[in-house]
């Protein structure tokens, strides 16, 4: 027999007297009501922040790449930023769903699946950039390895930036396969109290005939855990090879082999600061605080601290290596990112991702959902920059100085940026609304080792002394 | 499939199933299925299920997907169109391993969620009949089948004694087949066959 027993000095994950049904009845709700109006207003602001998105999309299609301010000199700007910006925030997602189970993390189930949809929605936005820099973008199926009638001319493998491609495309397809055999459960239950037709119809369909038999369950688990082996070496991979399109180069403050290890650690800390930022909202306006607790959101501000300090201690090696490399190159390329022109973006980098994060050492500010909140928004500036500053201020001043240039975004470009903005917080809006935001039968899983009103009960239990405990545990049946 | 009588039993703690399901394997009747509302760690081995063999599925779609991506980019590189790219050698193991190591993840997460649904009988547009709404909130349901219309009393006055909450015996088909979820099957309501 399973024992249910969990130590005093964790703190419970799941809060108040809950109880199943109460569990299927807290999670449910949001979606069986009518959207609040609240809703809708984010919810067209989305959609009209997508529709500008599309609009600057289409300009540059229609123009040509050169309505971008990207030049000879500067060849990447905002959009590979933005891709690996994009790519960043998807990888909290898989990590606490992945790393987190087999970490056997109990808080990860209260936040999996909201950090699971915005890594798929991030995904989603972070792959439209690469493809509409290619310029001619009816011509990015070029990419995939398709027999063609241009002569048997295939995709160059040894090329960082194919390696991406796949990637890309397979953290994608796992991530969704992840996510979603997760959901078929929850459709189920939100399918079986449906009272409309409509919601019985949809989530009929969309819960694929789930009926829970322990057979299926046995499968699910084990699916889960396989799943969640292959998703913790694919979201290192994924980071370490996004990497690897700036370190396999030999471009001054790209060429370091500190990249994949550095570019992971600030995925995770870019991913956890989203998730912060979405879940401190999530968990107020469905009313979930008693599933997403304060003890979840100080758990990624400890996430964030370590993986902010690894970025530091990652920005501080690039900069001696530079210097004890004795390469003039390289001393100069650092010299010009931290005092020239793009000065201001480098120390905008140090003060967000270096500096704030260090708050988090103090247990009262991780507790702080106002604090949480504000500084998962600065960290999230801060990490842009930090792209920004690896692009751009390694290309402005290339080997040739007659080609020296400064870099600039045109609307377009910010246009397309904060469409994906728009389409990130489409999907999460239907997302919130129309999904279950915490897994209910995971929660339901821990609800009797962690939730509160189970663990008071173990109070007596955690007075005996080893004897009566063990005597008590043998004969509970 | 086939249209059969069960008897359905509810219960409202994974506590009180666990020795209900060690009764119900030694009560001699046929046991149908356990439905859950989420995964209870130990209920297949008490209910004599063996572990699934989907991790060995797993491995064998991986190790597909590692010998696709290698044979295929050796096979490009080295017969059908070699190009030299810098004086680098033509078969660059090296730089393969990227491509490699997706291949095997893709393949082998594909494969498994396709193999899983196969298993389980999931796919957009099935459906199975469910004997108690609640199987899927908070109630853990055995559902034994009814081989001897004369035991079907007997079955269900056995059940009471297992701490079920709520007893139950219904005509249901078995199985799975395609349909919509809003529409009621003609059987369901017609719980006493005369």
């Amino acid at each position: 027999m399973h024992l249910k027993y969990e130590s005093f000095v964790r703190e419970p994950l799941i809060n108040g007297n809950k109880t199943y049904a109460q569990v299927t009845e807290d999670i449910c709700r949001p979606i069986e009501q009518k959207p609040t109006r609240l809703w809708y207003m984010g919810f067209i602001f989305s959609l009209l922040l997508l529709g500008f998105g599309a609009f600057s999309v289409t300009w540059e299609v229609y123009w040509g790449i050169g309505t971008w301010g990207i030049n000879r000199t500067v060849g990447w700007g905002w959009d590979i930023t933005n891709f690996v910006w994009w790519v960043g925030i998807g990888h909290a997602g898989t990590l606490i769903s992945a790393i987190l189970l087999l970490f056997r993390q109990g808080w990860r189930t209260g936040v999996n699946r909201a950090a699971e949809a915005m890594t798929i929605f991030a995904v989603m936005c972070a792959g439209q950039f690469p493809i509409f820099h290619m310029g001619r973008v009816w011509n990015a199926f070029y990419v995939l390895p398709l027999p063609n009638t241009r002569g048997a001319l295939w995709p160059n493998f040894n090329s960082a930036l194919l390696w991406d491609v796949f990637a890309i495309s397979t953290y994608f397809t796992v991530s969704l396969l992840f996510w979603y055999s997760g959901l078929v459960p929850d459709f189920a239950t939100i399918r079986d109290r449906a009272k409309t037709k409509l919601r019985k119809k949809l989530y009929g369909v969309a819960s694929f005939g789930w009926t829970g038999t322990a057979k299926n369950w046995q499968r699910f688990e084990a699916l889960s855990l396989v799943l969640a082996g292959l998703s913790t070496p694919l979201v290192l991979s994924v980071h370490t090879i996004v990497s690897f399109d700036f370190a396999t180069s030999v471009i001054p403050g790209w060429h370091a082999t500190i990249f994949p290890p550095y570019f992971v650690a600030g995925a995770v800390f870019s991913g956890f600061a989203m998730v912060n930022t979405l879940l401190v909202l999530v968990r107020k306006i469905f009313r979930l605080e008693d599933y997403i607790t304060i003890g979840h959101i100080e758990a990624m501000n400890k996430v964030i601290v370590l993986t902010g300090s690894i970025v530091g201690v990652a920005y501080l090696t690039e900069l001696f290596m530079a210097w004890y490399s004795q390469v003039v190159y390289e001393q100069e390329a650092f010299k010009w990112r931290v005092l020239g022109p793009y000065w201001w973006s480098y120390w905008a980098m140090m003060a967000c991702n270096v500096v704030s994060p260090q708050f988090f050492w103090f247990k009262k500010l991780r507790r702080n959902i106002v604090f949480t909140f504000l500084l998962s928004i600065v960290v999230n500036i801060g990490m842009w920059f930090e792209r920004f500053v690896i692009i751009v201020t390694s290309l402005y001043r290339d080997y040739l100085p007659s080609s020296w240039t400064y870099y600039s975004p045109t609307w377009t470009e910010m246009g397309f940026y904060i469409g994906t903005f728009g389409l990130f917080f489409t999907c999460f809006f239907l997302f919130a609304k129309y999904f279950p935001v915490v897994a209910i039968a995971e929660i339901k899983f821990t609800l009797k080792t962690s939730g509160d009103n189970y663990k008071r009960e173990m109070q007596a239990l955690d007075e005996k002394t080893v004897e009566e405990f063990i005597h008590v545990a043998e004969h509970a049946h | 499939m086939a249209v059969k009588k069960f008897a359905v039993a509810c219960y409202d703690d994974e506590a009180v199933l666990f020795p209900a399901v060690d009764k119900v394997r030694n009560s001699g009747y046929k046991l149908h299925d356990v439905y859950t509302p989420f995964p209870v760690h130990g209920l297949d081995v008490a209910l004599g299920q063996k572990e699934t063999d989907l991790h060995i599925a797993g491995f064998c779609y991986g190790i597909t997907g590692t010998a696709t991506a290698l044979g295929f980019m050796s096979w490009i590189f080295t017969k059908d169109w070699s190009i030299n790219y810098g004086g680098k050698p033509f078969f660059a193991l090296p730089a393969f391993i990227p491509i490699t190591f997706e291949l095997t993840v893709m393949f082998a997460a594909v494969g498994m969620v396709l193999t899983y649904c196969y298993l389980n009988q999931i796919m957009p547009g099935v459906k199975k009949h469910i004997f108690h709404p609640r199987q899927t909130d908070d109630l853990f349901v055995i559902v034994m089948e009814i081989t001897d219309p004369a035991s079907e009393g007997e079955i269900v006055d056995f059940l009471k004694t297992t701490g079920a909450i709520e007893t139950d015996v219904q005509v249901a088909e078995e199985g799975w087949w395609y349909g919509w979820w809003h529409k009621e099957e003609k059987y369901q309501n017609q719980k006493q066959l005369a």
